[in-house]
């Protein structure tokens, strides 16, 4: 085994590798190479909205295609690009952190990848079979009952693949950091960011069941006729409303938290400080967690709840901006005297201060109920969520990339690219955005695909396209430096940051069984506090014994194509007979897979060390 | 070198599902899953009390429901639960026979659920005329509760095939794991039976 990482494999034997694997750092940069991948779409798919919106009564785009574009650019960026990035980087860095080999249930990890991976591609086979879904990507009923074709199948049954596959790694995570952390690595050790996973599985395991029975009903209205939402059987189509919020709120802690696990990674390394308030910071973490549940009703306060609810949601709305005040605060003190280094992830972290608070203070006024009238589904709406989402989060996963890109691919990416696209990147993004704030408070809707001339809507209009240029330059800058890094990167001594956590103790390229003995933690920034108080080694807790490792499998890979095939049979069973044997064909192969994993004995095996050791040291 | 599973006969694990790592990480998981299982069904259920009186002019909750179908059902069920609980008990005292016995009888009895429900299912739709499509409460009832005949059915698989797995094998602490998630997913669907039989059943009746 030692022996063929030495030598170049070929193609063939590096996809079967990635097809098979269990490695929980391979599932992660599955995860992230199927994110990158959705989000270059998904990015398309904004700049097509935006060239449409750059001059009153434009005809770029058909206001159907416009429909699709909305649809599929907001349901890719949050599901098939922004949440598998995270959950990447959750599989890669995570089990480093506190200490473990890998994650509680490799095989589901395995699982869970390829229906995320499968489900994305699934949502964008509609594109070529008669048009993509097209109701927004909230899919509110009736709206989405009325599109004809099977657009809206595609949605209910992409996401709902994908949507399985998260949960399965919410719960694994949650099993992984509650059963395997490292000795001595107690709760209040943990790095932030592994907090933050903690907390963000919890979230998706108690908010994805409810959008999972949402697409259900939505799935049997549109797919066997019930009537859920039909208003003439006595539906009632504010349930979608409420599932679907129910769930998505929590979403958007579910993107934001591990955002802030990462900031909360960067400022303390690159200011050289402890992390300030880490009791408050894990404190703050799981308020924001709790009070999300409580404030779904804050997206719908214009369907008529009555002032009573609307009130409590809007107060309870209003008391999150506390524990994110929190977190804001301790980030600016932790850099506070601090010996503060600006590179490219610190500049994505500096960036994300400013752009997040706006966002943030934007959220409270669109929390106050009474102005929220004025403010619902006009583009002051599409301003506040993109500065947090893109403020936030897709400034922590570049912060992230460039942060631990030496522990994933053994390369530093190049300082002055970073720094070039952190700048176009950053200007454009408040070029397109902040004006969308006047736009919207001028009365511009959201989700419509033209407007008129003379209504002091143009320049803004026009700017907010020519920051969407910036961005594009920005992102595509990013892509190069990939490139350029992969060819000519610089590779980076062990512990290229002078790191604090336990991820930088080991050796790059990370052994596939991460740990040889598994490291004592003797307190807060296990690597710092051995550099410090230490020889700046991690203890080992055990002798150097063999290590249990699961096996491959091919089994998830084909229980994902399964349910895929399995997919397609349900988006058009009501065509005709072909489609209900395609979802038999479709469960023959899941469940058959499924069967076989139950029958057969899979111990995993054991890697030995004492012949392999000089080689690994060597490797 | 492979990882030893069997159960030592003179000094018993006080748990054999949880020896091994990995019967403790199952453990967990399953809990954790019945955690987000519950958050299923309390959106079913949710969305069954808001259509519940949405008959659209078909038959009504009182029409339907009759309680002693519903009661034979119940007593199915919990007492399926009883009879796994005996099944972990002879697990934990290693004897492999009993403990096949009583998931055994655990079978049957949810076999004989599932028959109950489909009877129940077809008597609705053959004489009442109320189907999946007549109304939105027809809608919110067959998928509120056919989620959980649902979750019956794969239980009844998973119990077979780990039964007909292990048959020859015997008891060891890696498929002791396996039976224990089985036991607590049973369960969990039992609890949610008594959710149904309340809310759905008896707030019918007297509604």
């Amino acid at each position: 085994m030692s022996t063929a990482t030495t030598q170049k494999r070929s193609v063939s034997a590096v996809i079967w590798d990635y097809l098979t694997t269990v490695d929980h750092k391979k599932v992660g940069i599955l995860y992230m190479l199927g994110g990158a991948f959705f989000f270059l779409l998904g990015g398309l798919e904004a700049l097509i909205i935006r060239i449409q919106l750059i001059k009153p009564e434009n005809d770029f785009v058909s206001a159907g295609l416009y429909n699709e574009m909305i649809t599929m650019h907001g349901t890719t960026m949050i599901f098939f690009a922004a949440m598998p990035i995270l959950i990447g980087l959750m599989n890669y860095i995570m089990p480093l952190q506190i200490g473990a080999r890998d994650v509680a249930f490799p095989f589901l990890n395995a699982l869970g990848v390829w229906l995320f991976i499968f489900g994305g591609l699934l949502m964008n086979v509609s594109w070529f079979t008669g048009g993509a879904p097209d109701a927004g990507w909230t899919n509110y009923a009736p709206l989405s009952l009325q599109s004809p074709g099977h657009g809206v199948n595609y949605y209910v049954m992409g996401l709902q693949l994908s949507g399985a596959g998260t949960l399965m790694s919410g719960i694994n995570f949650i099993v992984t950091i509650v059963r395997m952390r490292a000795p001595g690595m107690t709760y209040m050790r943990m790095p932030l960011f592994s907090w933050t996973t903690l907390v963000t599985s919890i979230l998706i395991l108690f908010a994805f069941p409810a959008f999972t029975v949402a697409l259900f009903l939505m799935q049997f209205d549109r797919m066997f006729e019930s009537a859920f939402f039909d208003i003439a059987l006595g539906g009632n189509s504010i349930i979608w409303q409420h599932l679907f919020w129910i769930f998505g709120h929590p979403e958007v802690y579910i993107l934001i938290l591990p955002a802030f696990g990462i900031f909360s990674e960067i400022f303390p390394t690159f200011s050289k400080k402890r992390l300030f308030g880490y009791t408050a910071m894990v404190f703050a973490t799981f308020l924001i967690a709790f009070l999300g549940f409580m404030v779904w009703a804050h997206h719908m306060f214009t369907v008529g709840l009555g002032p009573v609810a609307n009130a409590i949601f809007a107060i309870g709305t209003m008391a999150i901006a506390v524990p994110t005040g929190i977190k804001i605060f301790n980030w600016l003190l932790t850099m506070w005297g601090g010996s503060i280094q600006i590179n490219s992830a610190m500049l994505y972290a500096l960036g994300f201060i400013p752009s997040f608070t706006i966002g943030g203070m934007t959220g409270v006024m669109l929390g106050a109920t009474v102005a929220d009238f004025q403010y619902h589904d006009t583009y002051f709406v599409i301003a506040h969520f993109h500065y947090v989402i893109v403020g936030g989060v897709v400034f922590g996963i570049l912060a992230a990339m460039h942060y631990w890109w030496p522990l994933m691919f053994n390369r530093i990416l190049n300082e002055t690219l970073g720094k070039w696209a952190f700048w176009t990147f950053f200007f454009g993004f408040h070029l397109t955005f902040f004006v969308q704030h006047f736009l919207g408070l001028m009365g511009m809707p959201r989700r419509y695909w033209v407007f008129l001339e003379g209504q002091g809507l143009d320049v803004g209009n026009f700017v907010s396209t020519i920051g969407t240029f910036l961005m594009t330059i920005g992102v595509l800058i990013f892509l190069y430096n990939i490139v350029h890094t992969y060819f000519k990167g610089e590779v980076p001594a062990q512990d290229p940051w002078d790191g604090r956590t336990l991820e930088w103790s080991v050796p790059t390229p990370v052994p596939f069984y991460n740990f040889k003995q598994l490291p004592l933690v003797r307190g807060l920034d296990a690597l710092w506090l051995e550099k410090m108080e230490g020889d700046g080694k991690i203890k080992p807790a055990e002798p150097v014994a063999p290590i249990h490792m699961p096996n491959s499998s091919i089994l998830p890979f084909i229980m994902a194509v399964g349910f895929t095939i399995a997919s397609f049979g349900f988006i058009y069973q009501l065509d005709g007979p072909l489609g209900r044997i395609t979802i038999y064909i479709g469960m023959a192969i899941a469940v058959g897979s499924m069967i076989i994993r139950s029958l057969r004995d899979d111990h995993g095996y054991y890697v030995e060390f004492d012949e392999d050791e000089p080689q690994k040291e060597g490797a | 070198m492979s990882q030893d599973y069997s159960i030592d006969p003179k000094n018993l694990p006080e748990d054999p599902s949880r020896v091994t790592d990995e019967g403790k990480f199952k453990h967990l998981g399953v809990w954790m899953f019945i955690g987000g299982e519950s958050v299923l069904f309390a959106s079913l259920f949710g969305t069954y009390i808001a259509l519940k009186d949405s008959t659209a002019g078909g038959p009504t909750t009182q029409d339907l429901y009759g309680l002693e179908l519903v009661f034979l059902m119940t007593m199915l069920l919990l007492t399926s639960s009883l009879t796994s609980v005996y099944a972990i008990y002879h697990m934990k005292n290693n004897n492999f026979k009993k403990m096949q016995l009583w998931f055994g009888i655990t079978g049957l009895l949810g076999l004989g659920f599932l028959a109950c429900e489909i009877y129940e299912f077809a008597h609705y739709v053959v004489d009442y005329g109320f189907t999946f499509r007549s109304s939105a409460f027809g809608s919110a009832f067959y998928t509120l509760v056919g989620f959980h005949g649902g979750h019956v059915i794969f239980g009844l698989a998973w119990l077979i095939t780990l039964m007909v797995r292990n048959a020859k094998r015997g008891l060891n602490t890696y498929n002791a794991a396996k039976y224990n998630s089985f036991s607590l997913y049973w369960h969990f669907i039992d609890v949610v039976w008594v959710f149904i039989f309340t809310v759905v059943y008896l707030m019918g009746m007297v509604s």
